[in-house]
Parts: C-alpha cells; structure tokens; sequence
C-alpha cells in the first residue's frame, strides 16, 4: 500500500514537470545526431558505473554497521584488486573513445561544403554575410523590452526571436566562418549541433546540413558583457527551392534599401531615421533618455560630443573609443546615411538642440580621411 | 578553556599571548588556523548571499531584481569569493591546524611568514567587496575574467586584479609553508610513505599552487597592461591573441580545480577509516593517485576551449588525456568504498559528510567524463550542465569535505563537542537541497540553457525555479552549522581525549584541547600507513614531563 502510495507520488511529480525537457535537443544534422547518441552511450555507461558504486556502498553501510553488531576485518590492501580497479576503468575508457574520436574528426571535417555563411558577433547582435552571393543582414533580439522588464507577459518564444533569422537551404552543405568584432561570443543551435567560439581578429569554421525544414532556435554562450544573454539566433531552413526565392527577394529588398550616399537630407527626414537606428543598435548603452548607464557608459543628453564638434562625434561613432568601457567602432556595421541619421538624432534630441544636420556624404568622406 | 601554559625549550615563560595582538601578530600555527578559518567562513556567507541573489534573480523569466550588468558582476564576483576567499583558505586555514599536529611538528616552518599569508587575505577581499561600489561596478566578465571582455570593464576590474595579485602571493607563502613544514619537521619515525594522507594531499595541493599561482598573477597582469599600458596581449588588432588568454588562464584553472580538490581527498582518506574502524585500504596506491592526478592536472588545460576552434589533434589529445584522470580518481573512489568495506561503520556527522562527498562527488566525476568527450562538450560547453557538474565537484566535493573535516577535528581544537543532532540536520539539510538545487542543472544544460545568462526562455523556467528554492534551502542551512559551532564553543560538552574510537593518528594523542604549544620536543613514534600510531613517546610540551 505504502509503495503504491509512493509511486503515485512520483507519477504525479513527474508529469508536474513533463512539460520540461530532460535531454538533448532533437538532433536535425548529422553532427548533432552523432553527439546526441555519443551522450546517451556515455550516459547509460556512466549511469551503470554509478549504480555499481552506489549499490556497493549501501550494501556496506547497511551491513557493515557497528550497530548491528559488524567486526571490522582489517585487510588493507590487495594487489590484484587494485590493479583491476585501475586496468579496468581504463579499458572501458578505450571504448568510449573510439566512438567520440570518429565524432570529433567529423565535426572538423568542413570541407566540399555547398555554400559558405560568414557570422560575426558584436555586443550584442549576429551579423550573417552570404559569402557566395555577395549580401548580408543584422539579427537583432525582437523581443519587446516591456515583456523583459515585466510590463507584459512572456509570449512564446520570449528570448528566443530575432527580427532577421539567418535562412538557409536544407540538405546543403553549409560552412559556417565565425568571427567577433569586439569581444568573444559563441554561436550555438543545439539542434543543429554547432557550438563554436566567434572571436575577434580571428576566423574559426563548422559545418552544419540540415536534414528538416524548420526553425530551429540558440544562443550565444560564451559570457560577452551586458547583453549576452540577449542575443539569440533563429535559424529558419527551408526547402533549396523556397530558400532560392527567399533568396532572389532578399537581394531585391537590399538593393532597394541601398541609400544614395550622395543625398542631400532634411533635419526631419533625417532625425526619423535616426531614431530607428539609435533603438537598434544604441539604447543597450546609451538607454533611451540618453542618460546613458551613470559610472559605466556616458550620457549623450547634454555631453560635449553630442553637442560640440561635428567631426568629433563622427569619428568615434566611426572609429569608436578608447576610453573604459570603449565605445564599438560602428564604421563596419552602418552604412554611411544611418551613420548620418543617427548622429543627426542624437544633436537634435532630449536636450541637445543643435539644429545641425549630418549629411551622409559627410561621414564618407571622414571615412576615406582615416582611412 | 584550560589551555596549558607552558615553557619555551629555552626555559623563558611564554604563555598564550592575549588581547588584540595575540591575532594581529600570531605566529601560533592554531591561532593562525583558526583565523583562516573564520576567514573563509565569512567569505562563504558573502559569496553565499551574491549566488542567492543570482537565484532569485533567475527564480522566474524577466529581469525583476537585478539589471543584466549587475547580475554579471554577482555571477563574477559569487566565483571569485567562492574559489580564492571560501574554499583555498579554508583548506589553508585546516592545514595550519591540523598538519603540525598530525606529523608531529611543533609549529609551521615559517611562524612570521604565515602570519603575513594570513593578513594579506582580508585587504583582498575588501578589494573584491569594494570593488561593487566603484563607478561601473564589479569585474563583470565571469571568475575567469575572459580577455577581450575583461580589458573593456571600469576600474572595478584593477581593484580584481589587484586582489588576485596578493591573494595569489598569500596562497603561494601557505605553501611554501605547507611544503616545508612537512619536508622538514616531521617527528623521528613519521616517513613521508607513512604519513596521513591528509598531509600527502596538502603537500602535493602546495606544489601544485607554487607551479600555477603566477601562471594566474602573469595573465591578469597582461589584462592590466593591456587596459592601461597599452600593450596588446590579446587584442588582434595589435598583433595580439584573445584564445592566449585561455591557454594561460586554464594552465592555472586547471590545476586549481585540483588545488580546491586534492585536500579534501586527503581529509576523507582521514575519516572514513577512523569511522569504518579499518585502516584506509591501499595506501600506497592513495599517494600515487593523488600524485598522479596532480601530474596530469597540467596536461589537460584546453579541455575548457574545446568550442575555441583548436585542431583536431589537438582536442583529440586534451580529450584522451582528460579522460585518463578518471582512472587515479576511480582508483581513490574504489579505495575508499573498499575501506567502508567489511568494516564496522558508524555515522557521525564527519562520516555522513564524508561519506555524502563520495557519492555527490562520484556523480560530479561522471558528468565530468561526458564533458571530456569533446564531441559531446560541443553541446554541454558554457551550459547549465557545465555548472552543474562543477557544483557537484566543489560544493559536494570541497564544501562537504571541510564540513566533514570540522567537525571531524572540532572536538581537539575546541575542547568541545559539538551538537551532534544539529550536525546531522546540517548534514541532511545541506544533502538533500544541495540535491534539488542542482541536479536540476543538468537537465537545464542538456535543453540549451547557457550559463552567466540573467533571463531565460520560457522552457527553463520549472528547473529554474527548483534550483532557486533549493539554494535558499541550502543557503538557510549553513546557519545551522554556524549555530552549532558558535553554541558548542561555549555550551558545548567537555570533549574526551579520543572522541572517536576509530580515530589513531597523531593529533589524537594530544591531551583535549590541543594544548596552545604542543610537541615542542619531537615525539618518538611508530608509525603504520596513513599515520597509524602503533606507539608514541611524546616530549613536546603536551605533557610538560621536561619540567
């Protein structure tokens, strides 16, 4: 009756938690399948070897007891038994490397791959560059701040959403190229069984064949400052056929998005635009009133750069800072007119009131002066 | 508390000295041990209460208490105090009491010099607490202070560095220390293949922090050089290299993981035996175990970079190598279920903890085989399991290992028992929502939960909210034993000379409390393996026969 009991006990707890995952993700490559088995097989060897130590153990504490009366024997040692608790382990130890060494010279194996995808990290956002096909996108965390900080309730896949998921073919041989444009991030899909390090000034590679279409969800994993835990990838693989026309829209929709940088703007056309830029790649630091973080990172609201020299505030936001914490260099990742935009933003707004306007043309030519 | 008051061999009066001074300038290895002792226990509730904010922060999905940079600083800070303030110390502060004791040696080597390693420890951790109060907060770029995130924080990053730079120094006189004690003033007869393991543990654990502590002090001050001298270590951009950083940081963290582990095999190769009432089974195999375990923990550094994108030779040669510890430490885990073995157990707290530790200790060891294999490492690195399992090592493992040790020895320092109904509470209190805190970790780590993140996607949130409940539970009782300790040091009943029937090493042969001056004159005795005492002609001051 008592066990009973108990086991209805445990049935109920664990369909309390049913809903929550116990293992690996399911596995959608050939890479994170083989991880996924190599897991369970040293799983299950482990759990065996735990089991045996356990059950020894309790065995001894149960009967071994000078309670109930046990003698200690005292034998202290025996050579056969102790080069059997070494020889042993040691050839079990064989065995599950042969299985993981197969497994790592396959995840290293990134050559014939179809088609190449560049990724850079920056604090704290993916940038995907189609290498074959010459274009490329920013993926930013699209999950509205009010869930965040609890104005709203988490939807869905709170955390997990990107406004520009990374799309690609499935069944193709994809290389992946990490780099980092500040400091170390990781990217990683566990279905997709990739982790790697993208580090800055250095180019590292995986691979990844997707066998299902789907959308398949990670994060970055490698600690890379304020916002690290705010910087998930969307991984969206659809069939070579859709995935062409995607692809033949995105370039449409880029090209398109192209800005003339020889355009001549108007303050307010100028300051609308900047302010979308500004959202995207400037309230993690700055915050949203321009008050920046007080002791961490400056305030624009009424700071010199903001307010004095032109050419000052476009070369750091070009070029970046040296100071602690140094402010990122955002010449790479915006093109010249959000440049202009976004400074033109930050001179015209909370209590900055130069009435000056950037024009893109400008930033071009500060770019060329350092350059 | 009658302590003996006793001579110099000189004949000149010297008694236990009193007041403020008798602990800012001791050189009483005992009062020194115990000062280090209080240390790190002050330094576990600090670095205890930063990881319960961590919980409760990470209780439910949404940032609610804490904003993401201050979480990094709690998460940094939490490892750092936990690693250099709680668990080195703590094994220090046990060696500095037990060790002279245990060989038969009337003091530490070096008197002075320890009480310098000890009051280095304060000013560095003030440094580390201050540091949350700076402009831009705390070193927030995780304990392993990770270049190039760790050139771009404030100033609370030098004031890290800094603390790391004497607390190294300090940990590095302990050994010193450690090693010369026992090289040099072991009692006639007490030879190193038959001393405690304890002992075998804290001198290879010391040579292991002489080899690594610069290595540590080196590359923290490549950060500083590289934050303000403008050097270029591990910036590419200047020619230098980011995964340097590693190389160098995991030449030293690997081996610490073993500093914070070795001593606590030593200390339950001391207990078990003495609750089992049999002596530790295969002694000899124990040394060169823990020495060869101590060997390998340099080779095997990069198995922390196994997603750094390393060759494939050279993951398959940290793979095989991190894998073959496991064999000396399998070796250690037979050799203590084997002394449990046929004997004739009882379980008092130390025992409990003792025995607690094997088990929780032999899972963490397990999960840290299937972090070894690199292919699999790919899916769990940088994850919840990662933090899972070196829980499971350092708080099942060191923790428990301490607890087991103080209240192990409780009885000769203080002359009291302590309350062995509240030991038992702290010891299944502390087992059970050690439990639930963190075995839920694995779970979360296999689903895709990175670590050091301050929210989390919606699927983690039922682990989560276990592991929080359980860490305040945890958390709530450690006071338990602070109760304990505090209540027996006045309360407590007089202790017998031998508390423990098993117990048969040196230190047990002092008189109850162990006297303030002891074994003045080195004992003559004959020692078995694991330093048995078969017999002992003391004439060291614990009996004052040369007066």
């Amino acid at each position: 009756m008592f066990c009973l009991r108990i086991f209805l006990c445990c049935l109920l707890l664990t369909q309390s938690v049913a809903a929550a995952q116990f293992n690996l993700q399911t596995p959608v490559t050939p890479l994170a399948r083989v991880e996924y088995h190599l897991h369970t097989i040293l799983l299950v060897i482990t759990g065996v070897i735990f089991l045996a130590v356990f059950l020894v153990m309790l065995y001894s504490i149960l009967r071994h007891r000078k309670s109930a009366g046990h003698e200690a024997k005292q034998f202290h040692e025996n050579i056969t038994v102790e080069i059997i608790w070494t020889v042993v382990p040691l050839l079990i130890l064989v065995l599950m490397a042969l299985p993981a060494t197969r497994a790592v010279l396959a995840q290293k194996s990134t050559r014939s791959e179809d088609m190449t995808i560049k990724v850079t990290g920056y604090q704290w956002k993916w940038r995907y560059d189609y290498l074959d096909d010459n274009f490329g996108f920013v993926s930013h965390l699209s999950t509205p701040r009010d869930q965040i900080e609890g104005r709203a309730p988490p939807s869905g896949n709170y955390l997990l959403e990107v406004d520009e998921p990374l799309v690609v073919p499935t069944n193709r041989k994809i290389r992946l190229l990490l780099t980092a444009n500040d400091v170390i991030h990781s990217w990683w899909v566990p279905q997709l069984g990739v982790k790697q390090d993208a580090i800055p000034g250095f180019l590292r590679d995986s691979w990844m064949l997707i066998e299902k279409p789907g959308t398949y969800r990670g994060q970055c994993s490698e600690l890379c400052g304020k916002d690290h835990g705010f910087m998930p990838i969307v991984v969206e693989a659809k069939s070579p056929e859709d995935y062409a026309k995607w692809r033949e829209a995105k370039m449409k929709q880029l090209a398109a998005g192209a800005d003339d940088p020889n355009k001549v703007w108007q303050l307010a056309d100028l300051k609308a635009r900047g302010e979308k830029v500004y959202t995207q790649n400037c309230i993690p630091c700055h915050q949203a009133n321009g008050k920046g973080i007080p002791g961490t990172f400056p305030a624009l609201d009424g700071s010199p750069i903001a307010t004095g020299d032109k050419a000052a505030h476009i070369e750091i936001v070009l070029f970046g800072g040296k100071k602690n914490p140094a402010m990122a260099a955002w010449g790479k990742q915006l093109s010249d007119t959000d440049i202009a935009a976004v400074i033109t933003y930050e001179r015209n707004s909370w209590g900055n009131h130069t009435g000056q306007v950037v024009q893109p043309k400008e930033v071009k030519a500060a770019r060329g002066k350092t350059a | 508390m009658a302590i003996a008051e006793t001579t110099h061999a000189g004949g000149l009066p010297h008694g236990k000295p009193h007041g403020i001074m008798r602990w800012l300038m001791a050189t009483n290895h005992k009062d020194i041990g115990t000062m280090y002792l209080w240390f790190s226990f002050t330094m576990f509730l600090s670095g205890g209460v930063l990881a319960l904010c961590i919980r409760a922060e990470l209780f439910s999905p949404g940032l609610r208490l804490f904003q993401p940079e201050l979480f990094n600083q709690l998460t940094t800070l939490h490892g750092l105090i936990m690693v250099f303030g709680a668990i080195m110390p703590a094994f220090t502060g046990m060696a500095n009491w037990m060790l002279p004791l245990m060989i038969g040696a009337p003091d530490m080597a070096f008197a002075r010099m320890n009480n310098w390693s000890f009051w280095l420890l304060p000013p560095a951790a003030l440094l580390l607490l201050m540091s949350f109060a700076v402009p831009g907060g705390a070193a927030a770029a995780g304990w392993t202070l990770y270049a190039p995130l760790s050139t771009q924080m404030g100033m609370g990053m030098d004031m890290t560095i800094f603390a790391i730079h004497i607390l190294g120094i300090s940990s590095i006189m302990g050994s010193i220390n450690i090693i010369v004690t026992i090289l040099n003033l072991r009692a006639p007869g007490m030879t190193l293949m038959r001393m405690p393991m304890f002992a075998w543990a804290s001198l290879i654990t010391a040579y292991l922090i002489i080899a690594v502590m610069p290595v540590l002090a080196g590359v923290v001050t490549m950060v500083l050089t590289d934050r303000h001298f403008g050097t270029h270590f591990f910036n590419a951009a200047g020619g230098g290299d980011p995964i340097l950083y590693q190389h160098v940081f995991w030449f030293f963290g690997h081996p610490e993981v073993y500093i914070m582990a070795l001593p606590a095999f030593g200390i339950v190769s001391q207990v078990i035996p003495t609750f089992a009432r049999k002596p530790l089974f295969g002694y000899t195999s124990m040394v060169y175990a823990t020495s060869s375990i101590g060997v390998l923990s340099f080779m095997v550094w990069a198995h922390h970079m196994f997603v750094t994108g390393m060759p494939a030779t050279a993951q398959l040669f940290f793979m095989y190598a991190t894998m073959l510890i496991a064999v000396p430490t399998g070796v250690k885990v037979f050799n203590w279920i084997a002394t449990m073995w046929q004997g004739a157990m009882s379980f008092e707290t130390p025992m409990l903890f003792s025995i607690g530790f094997i088990l929780l200790f032999t899972i963490g060891g397990l999960s840290g085989i299937t972090l070894s294999v690199a292919a699999v490492d790919v899916q769990l690195h940088a994850s919840y399991y990662v933090v899972a399992h070196f829980h499971y090592v350092l708080v099942a493992g060191a923790l428990f290992s301490l607890f087991s040790a103080i209240y192990y020895w409780f009885p000769k320092m203080s002359g009291r028992m302590y309350h062995e109904g509240l030991g038992k509470l702290h010891f299944w209190w502390s087992m059970i929502w050690f439990n639930v805190t963190f075995f839920p970790m694995h779970f979360l780590g296999l689903a895709g939960m990175p670590r050091r993140i301050p929210d989390y996607a919606l699927q983690f949130t039922d682990f989560n909210r276990i592991a929080s409940v359980g860490a305040f539970m945890f958390g709530l009782g450690q006071l338990i034993f602070l109760y304990n300790i505090l209540h027996s040091l006045r309360h407590g009943a007089k202790a017998p000379h031998k508390p423990w029937e098993g117990a048969n090493t040196l230190e047990w042969e002092l008189p109850t409390p162990a006297p303030y001056h002891s074994f003045e004159q080195p004992p003559k005795v004959e020692v078995a393996e694991n330093g048995v005492i078969l017999s002992c002609q003391d004439h060291g001051s614990a009996h004052h026969d040369h007066h």
